[in-house]
């Protein structure tokens, strides 16, 4: 087990340099000069050649392209991510608190997907084909197709606005969660709570299922050998999951004003702040790269047979 | 023809191939059924109730709200039809040649692949659009950059299933040229993996693309499209909140055609269901099926 998770972070390492070099491709390939950016944004009325040379060597663009690269994957490796072209403050400071809330919103929703998801899951796989099934199914593919945006913006006008219950934005208290939350869970776990079900539903059939029936093991019991065994899929998913919401909370976090990562990016974006969105892709970008490594030695863990593969 | 005549025995199908049908033709022809001017301003109407002139209403800035949904067809579904063929069509041209010639190509081919899809899809397309700037062009072009490397490993995993078959083999002996083979024997064969996997995607694409022109990065004001549309009914959400019906309606509606469509063309298209008869039998399958579909829903 040591030395596979070892191995499987070593395969790691490589994907992470590709990932940070093409970060660094993609934001030199831009069609605007940074130089001339940052003197926009700090709004230089005039810009001359003599300024333009000037911005540039502070900036260091100046240097060859590799050894721009490997000056600036070992400043990132120590969270310096350069300074933002529209404020001049440090990257870190802007984007690490974001990161904080954002990580927060999806701990808490992932938490709360995984728990629906399963017992979702578990309902309708032993009640197959019955009413619960069918309308849970038919419920959350109804909801699939719901852009997460509006769906969104209808909860907030009816439990913020119509009933006053809940704050509308920002994250002050326990209250401002719960509405973020839920439109995540209810955009992800009626996609999640298939994996589960199916996976349940390819167990019940097995071999062991019918042994420990035959043997006369209470059914109660039965459910929970089969839910340990249909899990193992279930995790790793889930694990893939959490990245994927950490990204995709760019939309909600718009919604209701959370003061996170995507809020930041999309900001950024519209300013054309590059120092941030590069920080911001890498960040996600790794995270992805670790949760999945996390996942395969989660899934090892569980199920000797793989820990061959590497 | 025949994959109509099975599409049309089930209900739902057709009708959603109806709905898909009708709204890309009234996205084409939206100049001649619009009944006004998408763009025209007119502040005496300013978010003036449906009347027979204006069916859905107005908008904040008296915007005939009927026009802007028809009009906002062309860029919240015709130009995301647009981006998915071209997305599928380089994944097609990859599958094939590394599913077809295998070894060193193939390798090299599908390393790339696994670079691609080893970033996470939407903070990248995120990306891209932030370098290149906003509009709906660029959202369109980083969904292609971001899309073709997933619709390559799974079109290179169908055509894998076909190359070895004796057939390919013998056309192979035979004398056939690699080009030929593909197009005549692999081409036909492997066609409705890729509608299927495609419709399958176009729902999700359609909610994804809609969502940045709602966070501002897609089209720009004043054109219309769905995700603004809903954007601006949000700045006037709390004393106007029925303005987000229409388009939020449509969206739903047209996404869950595609969604009904693309599960539907997976048992009319599958060869071994189109003879069968058991309706039961059709659902397990449809039901195993769909596990591919949600490890793609994780995937995006």
């Amino acid at each position: 087990m040591g030395s596979y998770i070892i191995k499987r972070i070593l395969v790691s390492i490589p994907l992470l340099l590709i990932i940070s070099f093409l970060t660094f491709v993609l934001i030199n390939l831009s069609p605007l000069d940074p130089a001339e950016v940052v003197l926009h944004a700090q709004g230089v009325p005039k810009i001359t050649d003599e300024l333009m040379a000037q911005t540039k060597a502070e900036l260091g663009l100046d240097k060859p392209f590799i050894i721009r690269y490997f000056d600036w994957l070992v400043a990132c490796l120590q969270l310096d991510f350069g300074n933002s072209y529209v404020t001049g403050e440090p990257v870190w400071s802007l984007i690490g608190p974001a990161f904080l809330n954002t990580l927060k919103l999806t701990v808490v929703s992932s938490v709360v997907i995984i728990i629906l998801s399963i017992l979702l899951g578990v309902v309708c796989a032993l009640r197959e084909g019955t009413i619960i099934d069918q309308s849970v199914r038919g419920f959350s593919f109804f909801l699939a197709t719901m852009p997460s945006y509006w769906l969104a913006s209808l909860m907030i006008w009816y439990f913020a606005v119509k009933l006053d219950l809940l704050p509308t934005n920002g994250m002050d208290s326990y209250r401002s969660y719960i509405l973020p939350v839920a439109v995540i869970a209810i955009n992800y776990a009626g996609i999640y709570f298939r994996v589960v079900r199916n996976s349940m539903l390819n167990h019940l059939n097995e071999d062991y299922v019918l042994y420990a029936r035959a043997c006369g093991v209470p059914e109660r019991k039965i459910t929970i050998h089969i839910l340990r065994n249909s899990l193992q899929v279930a995790i790793s998913i889930f694990c893939m999951a959490i990245p994927i919401i950490l990204g995709s909370t760019v939309v909600i976090e718009n919604v209701f004003a959370w003061p996170g990562l995507g809020s930041l990016s999309v900001r950024s974006i519209l300013s054309r702040d590059f120092p941030i969105i590069q920080a911001y892709v890498l960040i996600l970008a790794a995270a992805f790269v670790l949760f999945n490594t996390l996942s395969d030695i989660i899934n090892a863990a569980m199920n000797p047979k793989l820990r061959k593969g590497l | 023809m025949k994959i109509l005549r099975s599409l049309s025995k089930d209900r739902l199908a057709a009708v959603s191939f109806i709905v898909i049908v009708v709204t890309i033709v009234a996205g084409i022809f939206a100049p001649y059924i619009a009944p006004h001017d998408p763009n025209e301003v007119n502040m005496k109407l300013r978010f003036a109730a449906p009347s027979w002139e204006y069916l859905l209403g107005n908008d904040h800035l008296g915007r005939c709200m009927l026009s802007r949904l028809i009009y906002g067809i062309r860029p919240s579904v015709l130009w995301v039809l647009g981006a998915l063929l071209i997305s599928v069509l380089i994944g097609a041209i990859v599958g094939f040649i590394a599913g077809y010639f295998r070894g060193k190509v193939d390798f090299f081919m599908m390393r790339i692949c696994d670079i691609m899809l080893s970033f996470p899809g939407y903070v990248m397309t995120l990306a891209v659009v932030g370098i290149l700037g906003v509009g709906l062009k660029n959202v369109l072009i980083a969904f292609i950059l971001m899309k073709w490397a997933w619709f390559a490993r799974v079109i290179r995993t169908s055509v894998m299933q076909y190359a070895e078959l004796d057939y390919v083999k013998f056309s192979k002996v035979a004398g056939m040229s690699d080009i030929k083979i593909i197009w005549k024997h692999i081409v036909p064969v492997t066609l409705s993996d890729i509608a299927v996997v495609s419709s399958g995607s176009m729902g999700s694409m359609i909610l994804q693309i809609s969502g940045f022109s709602f966070l501002g990065l897609g089209i720009q004001a004043p054109n219309a499209e769905w995700g603004m549309m809903l954007n601006e009914a949000r700045q006037v959400m709390f004393s106007r909140p029925e303005l987000m019906l229409a388009p939020g309606l449509a969206t739903i509606i047209v996404v869950s055609s595609f969604n009904f469509l693309s599960d539907a063309l997976q048992v009319a298209l599958d060869p071994k269901l189109i003879s069968s008869t058991n309706r039961l039998q059709e659902k397990e399958v449809a039901t195993k099926k769909r596990g591919g579909k949600i490890y793609e829903y994780t995937r995006s």
